[in-house]
Formats: structure tokens, sequence, C-alpha cells
């Protein structure tokens, strides 16, 4: 049952968005979302969704699967609209006792929600083009001028390889721990939430105790491979941007001056 | 210099923590491996035979005495790096060697390590995994191999380096019965065609039989040592040191003590099915 879950999905394919070097790809992304809270206006919000979709029709990533991405945070998405819609001031919609709806909530809280979804929708484009493994790399690449000021990049991103590597390794340790606790009887699917949690324990202990082992031994089998943190330490695979990476720089660049232009004159 | 490594009266203790009490793991211990020798390092649990095989790479530094590698005292810490690279090291469990999420990227991070060029990094990377024939799964996640293969990632990542020798810490202990033919092949492969020297610990005494010579440590002393025929024809000794003997050397030891003619020191497949042959062929002849 854990082997449905998947982290960072990533569709392989050849498409223009999926050959892009994925450090533009992550610069290009940001852009976008400053790009969707710079937006003043109705035009600027066409002008992105339009960017949006044509995006993701370039990356041959079916519509409904990037849209599926937006589906756990539809709470969150409520909850901001809802708040929107009774706390701003304006013209009165409707009243209920003390709660007011106004016209301005309605309209700011459609606005959030389509940054919202597109925010999503485009991260997740994000992530559905570019393997984990190039994500981390161009993290690690893209945040280099950060070693001035001491923050451990080169750490973190091996922090981040390592806990990619292990997830299948681990799901897959639960799932045999969950089996052996049930064969012992443990009964992990009934009773309260409280009940739930508690018959948790036995398997995260387990899990804990041999995630420890294991770093400890990773830890010495990366020691004897000669690791010593990121000085002076080479890469096999080099990043490069090509003619694609300009493409895609130039359009972005197009929308952001639409878009910038669609504010000062509408 | 014909010694890749060399232990001079080593050595090792640590202290228990709770108990400020000194137990001793190695009591003077003197090898030697030559270089393009198959050692097996025989030994029951607890023996201190990994601690022995951590001393050769740097990993643990003796408490007395003295461990050279290619000439390098273990405890010069300026030359690890030279140390590490001129013996590698493979462990148990092919999972918990294996950084990258790749194959490939996997078998390149000693070398990214060792800040070897992008483009010879490349050429030795594909060379590692031709070496171990695992060529085709360059671009696979780790987690989608078997365990032995796996196991070859892992000695792929360790023969990348071009070590001189490398030590196997019970390399086919956590495989089933196919991966560890396919990494006992690998292995011998890398000693007979690339010479390199191999150190293997192992609880498997058919392993232990291939080697050109055999160690025996028992409660942190060398005991036995010697070619696998010398070792294995003694039997009882073994036993008494809690190790057992290749199937067919129990079997010819087992007809020889029913007072049959078979020689002591069988110790693979073809010889025991000789030896057989000839001893059915004599019973018929005499009858």
């Amino acid at each position: 049952m854990l082997k449905d879950i998947t982290i960072g999905q990533y569709f392989p394919g050849k498409s223009f968005l999926h050959r892009m070097d994925p450090r533009m790809k992550i610069i290009l992304t940001t852009a976008f979302i400053v790009l969707l809270f710079i937006v003043g206006n109705w035009m600027g919000f066409v002008i992105s969704i339009g960017f949006l979709i044509t995006a993701i029709a370039v990356s041959q990533i079916p519509f409904l699967l990037v849209l599926k991405g937006v589906k756990p945070i539809i709470p969150l998405v409520i909850f901001t609209s809802v708040l929107n819609i009774f706390f701003v001031d304006g013209q009165v919609l409707l009243s209920i006792g003390f709660l007011r709806i106004t016209l301005e909530g309605v309209l700011l809280a459609l606005k959030m929600t389509i940054r919202i979804i597109c925010l999503i929708m485009g991260t997740s484009l994000l992530t559905y083009t570019t393997s984990p493994i190039a994500l981390t790399d161009a993290i690690e690449r893209l945040l280099k001028p950060l070693n001035k000021i001491r923050f451990p990049v080169h750490e973190m991103a091996m922090m981040m390889t390592i806990a990619l590597r292990f997830i299948p390794t681990l799901i897959e340790e639960t799932d045999k721990i969950m089996s052996a606790q049930k064969a012992r009887g443990a009964d992990l699917e009934s009773g309260n939430l409280l009940q739930r949690a508690k018959a948790l324990v036995p398997i995260l202990i387990p899990l804990f105790v041999s995630a420890f082992r294991r770093a400890e031994e990773l830890a010495l089998a990366m020691e004897c491979r000669c690791y010593h943190g990121g000085e002076g330490r080479t890469r096999m695979r080099q990043l490069s941007m090509s003619r694609l990476d300009f493409y895609g720089a130039a359009i972005t660049a197009l929308c952001f001056i639409a878009v910038i232009v669609a504010n000062l004159l509408l | 210099m014909n010694q890749i490594i060399k232990t001079q009266h080593l050595r090792f203790e640590y202290i228990r923590e709770d108990e400020n009490e000194h137990i001793l793991v190695l009591d003077n211990i003197n090898v030697q491996i030559q270089k393009g020798e198959f050692v097996a390092i025989l030994g029951h649990n607890g023996s201190g035979k990994s601690t022995l095989a951590k001393h050769f790479n740097a990993i643990l530094l003796p408490t007395e005495g003295l461990v050279m590698v290619d000439g390098i005292d273990t405890t010069q810490s300026e030359r690890l790096f030279d140390i590490r690279q001129k013996v590698g090291m493979v462990f148990q469990n092919p999972d918990n060697q294996i950084v990258a999420t790749i194959v490939e990227e996997d078998v390149a991070f000693a070398l990214e390590n060792l800040g070897v060029a992008p483009s010879e990094i490349r050429r030795r990377v594909d060379e590692a995994l031709k070496t171990v024939d695992m060529y085709e799964f360059r671009e696979h996640a780790p987690h989608q191999l078997s365990g032995g293969q796996k196991q070859r990632i892992a000695i792929a990542g360790i023969i990348a380096m071009r070590p001189e020798c490398i030590v196997l810490d019970e390399p086919t202990a956590m495989l089933d019965p196919k991966g560890r033919q396919e990494v006992l092949k690998t292995i011998m492969d890398l000693n007979q065609n690339e010479k390199t020297t191999v150190a293997i610990i192992t609880h498997y005494m058919d392993e232990a039989a291939l080697a050109d010579r055999v160690i025996v440590i028992d409660h942190g002393k060398v005991v036995m040592e010697g070619k696998p025929k010398e070792i294995f024809s003694q039997v009882e000794q073994l036993k008494s040191l809690g190790l057992d003997v290749p199937q067919v050397t129990e079997l010819c030891y087992l007809l020889r003590q029913q007072g049959m003619p078979v020689p002591v020191d069988v110790i693979t497949e073809e010889e025991c099915v000789e030896v057989l042959t000839q001893l059915l062929q004599s019973d018929i002849k005499g009858d």
C-alpha cells in the first residue's frame, strides 16, 4: 500500500521543457510566481494563465494530471477565499447577522484562488518535467553564491540526494515492519485517531533504529570513497544552457513585459 | 615492494564507555597480502575479522603496532586519501553503500570526491560499469535492482577509483544464491583479469576455497594461515574454532572416517567427483 507514494513525481519525456536546463527552469518558475503576484488586472491574469496553459501543452503532460497537483491544497484555497470574502470592506452584496459579503471581497477571493492554483500548477510542472537528481543539482549550483555567507549549500544538496535515495528503501522497510507487527497481532486499522497513532509507535521505533544503523553504515561507505565535503569536489554531470533555455527565458520575459504594460495601461 | 598490505604486531582495543573496560579485539596480528593475491579471511562472529579489515584502509587505526598500505603507514593522516584510493572497501549490505539516486552517479561518487575532471570521470565510470557487467543499467535507480546487481554497483563504485586492492566484508551474506554467484564471478574476474588484489571476509567456505590463501582468525589472533587445501584438510581444528569446511571436504572427511581411501585435501566439487568416481571404479574392480 505504501508503494504508491512517490515524492517529487517525475514524468520522463523529451519535450522542450524536459530538455531545458534545470537551473533555467527553476529561475523561470520563480519568475512565474513573481509574475502571478504583480498581476494587477484581468488582462494580466489572461496573459499568465495563457502562458501556463502553453507551457503545459508544450510539456506534453496531460492537463488533468497537472490539475491533480492542486487537490491537496484545496482546503487552503477555500480557507483564504472565505477569509477574503468576509473581511474585506466595500460595497455590501449580502449581510447575514454580523457577517457581510462585499463585492471587493468576492473579487479578491477569486484573484487569490486563481493565483494559488496557477502557482501550484506551475511548480508541479517543474517537478513533473525535471528529475529529482537534476533538481538537486540545479539547486546546489544556483545557491552556490550563498557559500560566501557560510551557508552549507553542498551539505544541503547531499542531504536531499540521500533523502531521495533512501525514500524507496525506507518505504519498503516500513512495509516489512508493518507486516511483521501485523503477524504479531498488531491492529493498525481500527480504533479512533489516538489509538491508531499509538499503534504506529511499534512501527516507528524499529524504523528509526534501522535508519540510524543505515546512516552509520552509509557514512562509513562514503568515507571509504574519500568523501570529505564539497571542497575540491568535481561533478560528472555538467549542466549547460542551450538555445532552448534562451527561448524559454525570452518567452517568459515577454509575458512579464505584457503584464506590466497591461498593469500600466488598463 | 610486493606487499600491498602488511601489519606488524597489530593490536587494537577499545574502551567500553559504561564500564571503563578495555576490550582487546586484535592481538599481535602479523599478516601480509601480496599484490595480485586473492586472500580469504575466515573467523566466526566476533573473532575480529571485520575489525582487521577496517585497519586495511585506515577506517580504524592500530592501538599498537603498524599497518602499512603499499609502504604508507596508515597513521599518516595526510596520506589518508591515497590509502583509501589504493585499498577500496565493499560492505555487507549493498543498500547502505549506495549514495546516489542513479547508478552511474553513484559509481562516479568517489571520483567526484577526488576531484577528477568530468570527462575522465565519465570514461572511468563507463569502464567500471562494463567491468562489473552493469553498463546497460547505468541510468536505473538503485531500488529497481536486485541485491546482486546492487552489490556489483557498489563494487563498481570502488573499482572506478582504480584501487590496487579491494577488501570485501562479507559481500555475499545478504544475497540470494543467484546474487552470490554474480558477485563472486565479478570478484574472480577482477582478480584474474584486472590483477586487482582481493581480500574477502566470508562465512561461506566454498568462497574461501577459491582463494589463493586463507587466514583464519579467532579471538583476535591469527590461528591458521595457508593454502585452502592445507587449511581445509584440518577438519577437526576448524570445527573446534566453530567453523565449517566446504561440503565436499566434509563428505570426504566422513568417508575417510569410515575407512575409505580418500585424500584429505578435496575442496572443489570437480575434485570430489573425480575422487568418488575412482573410489567407485576401484570398488567395482575389487568385487
